[in-house]
């Protein structure tokens, strides 16, 4: 199967080709506008500050303790019979599941939303190596039918409506063309439940898991998650190394923020947590469950007190929401597993600045990112950090550290600075351009596509200031 | 060096030097202070918000209301366990009845197929519940498995009123979850559902298109 | 958010910091600051050799071109005067980002002192002034777009509409999503004008559906680019700097 293919490189083209397109413009608008209505709704009678900065302090308090967690993690996952594997990278996760999968002989996994299995490309890579993967989380399932990846973290199908997934859904499963979501709920449902009762292996992510009981935990509403964790003989579960929590207790207040932040709900329909494989005398539940801990970047980002920020993330994709520029482009224009603010200040640690250097400057650092981030990271500041290494003037910690710094730009800034440190040179300069201000050109690029060019006034602020301390009489 | 030990290894030797963890002060989740009455009605509330269906009834006569919402829901075939006295009881009282009583205390793999396709309804206990969010909490047993409250259509849930709870990290607390955790431990709000067709709800995605719970109260309910 | 800031009480003087902006394109509406601030018994003061913030270079990542033109600024109010800015960006980055741009550095202190002594404009009149105005002006109503920097950055959601509410004759009509960015962001307009033009083209778009025939706002940037959408479309609906609005109603 051939997936539609989106790139960061492409980020402009993407973008122009979304904001010139009126279905995927209405489609996000209408979606973003609910999910920050309701957000707001459910938060309105929370101490919602003190929320999150508890939610803040377990996520710092977890990777404070990272190294230390993770081994205990992988004691209590192993004394409940769970299997640990650790991978660099996304090649050596998909490695271990395809080999996972292969002992068992399976030809067909079935999955629950991960977007960390997104991230890697594991369907890609199963079904190279002959083995089916299908989504089963609905919004999956559809946008893998209409061959795309994910536009959003929570909900994958945000850009298609209602009448293109009733097209989707005629054209790939022969179900009738119809506006009734039920229906098409229904539909799917049944394709799914089949599947579900057949799959060899079931692979799910993981939202938090816990340190201190060898405890996987799964948010979700539709029960897929319950299914792919519970059917099938064999689970597989694969997360990023970051999303260790340390004690149980630390799970609530996570929760509270995630399901509130992600789709304004006060909870979900389902809180699932696994702590082992089928026991003797148990009835269900498969007899075996894998961890796979993906790094993929993650130790390097761990290294750098700001960008540390970046781990303490629970994908509740509030700063997407929120995001006045995913609100118009929408996620596929960023070309990444992970779009919106979180990605511009994640994307570029996994595939390095090369490939994402118009992220982090895809944002008018507006600041509703940080304002409704549930950890309180602080995203505005991560992406002008990430500016400052695109153009070598960070620390050099993300790869392709300085790639945007060209002789033309650094020159430009250089006279800018010049100028502004030397103020008598500034004063003769705007009060000869005021003079010729006739002659400022009123093309300004990319600006006047849209908008006038500004109009330098007559005399600068420094000279009215001048007069008017002449008319006051504080100045000869 | 293995994987394992590459990834440790770069997070010991950390570039910026060891972190410090902070203390955690967990009062915003905790110390509601509801009373039995105001716990009741908030769990009712939220949990009626996300189409769960609540209908009260006595310890004594729960079983006569259960058969009715059976009747009602036109559920002829049942799914649940033997030995939890929920069990034992809706077992006792449906036994003459015309409902088909399917049980659950069996390997999976005996009977999946049934469950998928030709079981109406899933009757199981709960261990409390959570006026805060209006969430239902459950280990699964050998006795009643976990897919009984997920498979099914109906998921017909029977919760006492005193064993609701103010929050979710108070259940954690006050019955020592960390001490020992089941192999499975669920926190269930409803019946299944998506928004994922434009933001549209739409329930039984995967699971129950319906939720019914039980709530028992020690006497009868005015 | 911003944690509460203790103001103090009013000064007998107060240094202002015009912005580049300001200086180039609104000189006015810095003066008319100027004037607010003096008709409330402050002497102002306007250190000659101002000339930029740093924020340009700081948000284009130049951290060493930011850091040499913002230390150029530090040493302009050297008196414990606060300083007044028209405008939440320029306030936000001299308040929030001087003190992380000097750290480490021997001016970290220095940074750190000026950068407690900021106050947006519109935070000064009404936290430390206490302004009263009287409103000489014909009854009409106005829109006000707050910028990002001033809402969020230094949490001045409700100065620039408290200041409106004590003109007798102006009502303050809301526009739809007035929390949204109106796409200026500086060099972002430059670098991704397409997804900027977007965003301004809805701004301008919420700002003349309120029926107002005017706009404030206490940004100049975001003035340059709704004013300048308003201007490519040939639309009459015009906005100006609150300082300017508020001082031309009542003088």
């Amino acid at each position: 199967m051939s997936v539609e293919t989106y790139t960061p490189r492409a980020f402009h083209r993407q973008a122009h080709d979304a904001l010139g397109n009126p279905q995927i413009r209405s489609n996000f608008r209408r979606a973003m506008d609910g999910l920050m209505t309701k957000r707001r709704d459910v938060f309105s009678d929370w101490d919602l500050e003190t929320l999150r900065e508890l939610g803040a302090n377990i996520r710092l308090r977890a990777l404070a303790r990272l190294p230390d967690l993770l081994e205990q993690l992988e004691a209590n996952c192993v004394a409940n019979g769970i299997r640990v594997h650790w991978a660099e990278d996304g090649e050596e996760a998909c490695r271990i599941i395809r080999e996972v999968c292969e002992s068992h002989g399976a030809k067909s996994v079935i999955k629950g939303k991960s977007m960390v299995s997104e991230e890697m490309h594991l369907n890609a890579h199963l079904e190279a190596a002959g083995i089916e993967a299908l989504e089963s989380d609905l919004g999956e399932y559809l946008v893998q039918l209409n061959e795309q990846t994910p536009s959003h973290i929570i909900m994958p199908a945000i850009h298609l409506n209602t009448d293109e997934i009733s097209d989707i859904m005629h054209e790939k499963t022969g179900t009738d063309r119809t506006r009734d979501v039920d229906y098409m709920t229904a539909a799917a449902r049944a394709q799914l439940r089949e599947r579900f009762m057949n799959a060899d292996v079931g692979v799910s992510g993981v939202n938090f898991a816990v340190a201190e009981t060898g405890t996987l935990c799964l948010v979700e509403n539709e029960g897929n998650g319950r299914m792919t964790t519970t059917v099938p003989p064999v689970h597989i579960a694969v997360t990023g190394i970051e999303k260790v929590v340390e004690h149980l207790r630390d799970v609530p207040p996570l929760y509270a923020l995630l399901t509130r932040s992600a789709t304004g709900q006060h909870v979900t329909t389902y809180f699932n947590m696994i702590s082992g494989p089928r026991k003797a005398g148990e009835h269900d539940g498969p007899r075996e469950v894998h961890l796979v801990l993906v790094d993929s970047g993650r130790s390097r980002i761990y290294q750098d007190d700001e960008l540390l920020d970046t781990l303490r993330c629970i994908r509740c994709g509030a700063c997407m929401n929120h995001c006045p520029v995913y609100t118009r482009v929408g996620g596929h224009s960023y070309g990444t597993t992970y779009p919106g603010p979180i990605g511009s200040i994640l994307m570029p640690h996994m595939l390095g600045l090369e490939e994402t250097k118009d992220l982090p400057t895809a944002s008018s650092l507006c600041g509703a990112c940080g304002e409704v981030c549930p950890v309180k990271i602080p995203i505005p500041d991560l992406l002008v950090r990430l500016r400052r290494e695109a153009v070598g003037e960070g620390r050099g910690n993300v790869p392709g550290a300085g790639v945007k710094r060209t002789k033309k730009e650094v020159a430009a800034w250089k006279s800018w600075q010049w100028l502004a440190t030397h103020p008598a040179v500034w004063r003769t300069s705007l009060l000869m351009a005021g003079k010729l201000r006739a002659l400022t050109p009123s093309k300004l690029g990319p600006w006047t596509q849209y908008r006038t060019a500004p109009k330098l006034a007559k005399r600068s602020l420094h000279a009215l200031v001048k007069t008017h301390r002449r008319e006051r009489g504080d100045e000869p | 060096m293995s994987a394992r030990d590459n990834i440790l290894k770069r997070l010991r030797e950390r570039t910026d030097g060891p972190l410090t963890a902070p203390d955690s002060d967990f009062a915003v989740v905790t110390g509601r202070g509801w009373s039995a009455q105001e716990r009741l009605e908030r769990f009712e509330r939220w949990i009626s918000s996300v189409h769960g269906e609540v209908i009260h009834t006595s310890r004594d006569n729960w079983t006569a209301d259960l058969a009715k919402l059976l009747q009602a829901k036109g559920a002829r075939r049942l799914a649940l366990g033997r030995e939890h006295p929920v069990a034992a009881e809706a077992r006792a009282a449906l036994a003459e009845g015309e409902v088909t009583l399917i049980d659950a205390d069996r390997d999976v793999e005996e009977w999946q197929q049934e469950q998928f396709a030709s079981t109406d309804a899933g009757l199981t206990s709960t261990r409390g519940g959570i006026a805060e969010t209006g969430s239902l909490w459950l280990w699964p047993t050998p006795d009643e498995p976990r897919l009984i409250s997920l498979v099914p259509p109906i998921h017909i849930a029977v919760l006492d009123a005193d064993t609701l709870e103010d929050t979710f990290f108070d259940v954690i607390e006050a019955h020592g979850w960390a001490g020992g955790m089941p192999t499975n431990a669920l926190l269930i709000s409803g019946p299944s559902k998506t928004a994922d067709i434009e933001q549209t709800l739409a329930y039984g995605v995967h699971g129950p298109r319906e939720l019914i719970v039980l709530i028992r109260h020690a006497e009868e309910h005015p | 958010m911003t944690p509460v800031k203790l103001y103090p009480t009013k000064s007998e003087k107060v240094y202002f910091f015009g912005t580049c902006l300001v200086d180039m394109f609104y000189p006015e509406a810095g003066l008319d600051g100027i004037r607010l601030l003096e008709r409330e018994g402050i002497e102002v003061l306007f250190p000659e050799d101002q000339t930029c913030c740093g924020q340009p270079a700081y948000t284009s990542g130049y951290q060493s071109e930011a850091r040499a033109v913002a230390a150029a600024q530090l040493g302009l109010f050297p008196e414990p005067w606060p300083i007044i800015v028209p405008s939440g960006s320029c306030g936000g980055m001299m308040r929030t980002h001087y003190p992380q741009l000097f750290a480490g550095t021997d001016q970290e202190a220095l940074a750190g002192e000026v950068a407690s002594r900021v106050y947006e404009l519109t935070e000064y009149l009404v936290h430390v002034c206490h302004l009263q105005l009287d409103d000489r002006g014909q009854a009409e109503a106005v829109a006000m777009h707050t910028s990002c920097s001033a809402r969020r950055e230094m949490g001045l959601a409700e100065t620039g509409p408290a200041l409106l509410a004590r003109l007798g004759q102006v009502k303050l009509v809301e526009q739809e999503r007035a929390a949204e960015c109106c796409g200026f962001g500086g060099t972002f307009a430059v670098r991704h004008p397409e997804v900027s033009a977007a965003m301004v083209e809805d701004k301008a778009q919420a700002i003349e559906a309120t029926g107002a025939s005017h706009f404030v706002s206490s940004d100049c940037g975001c003035l340059m680019n709704i004013n300048g959408r308003f201007e490519h479309q040939k639309k009459a609906i015009q906005g100006e700097h609150i300082a300017s609005y508020l001082w031309r109603r009542t003088s």
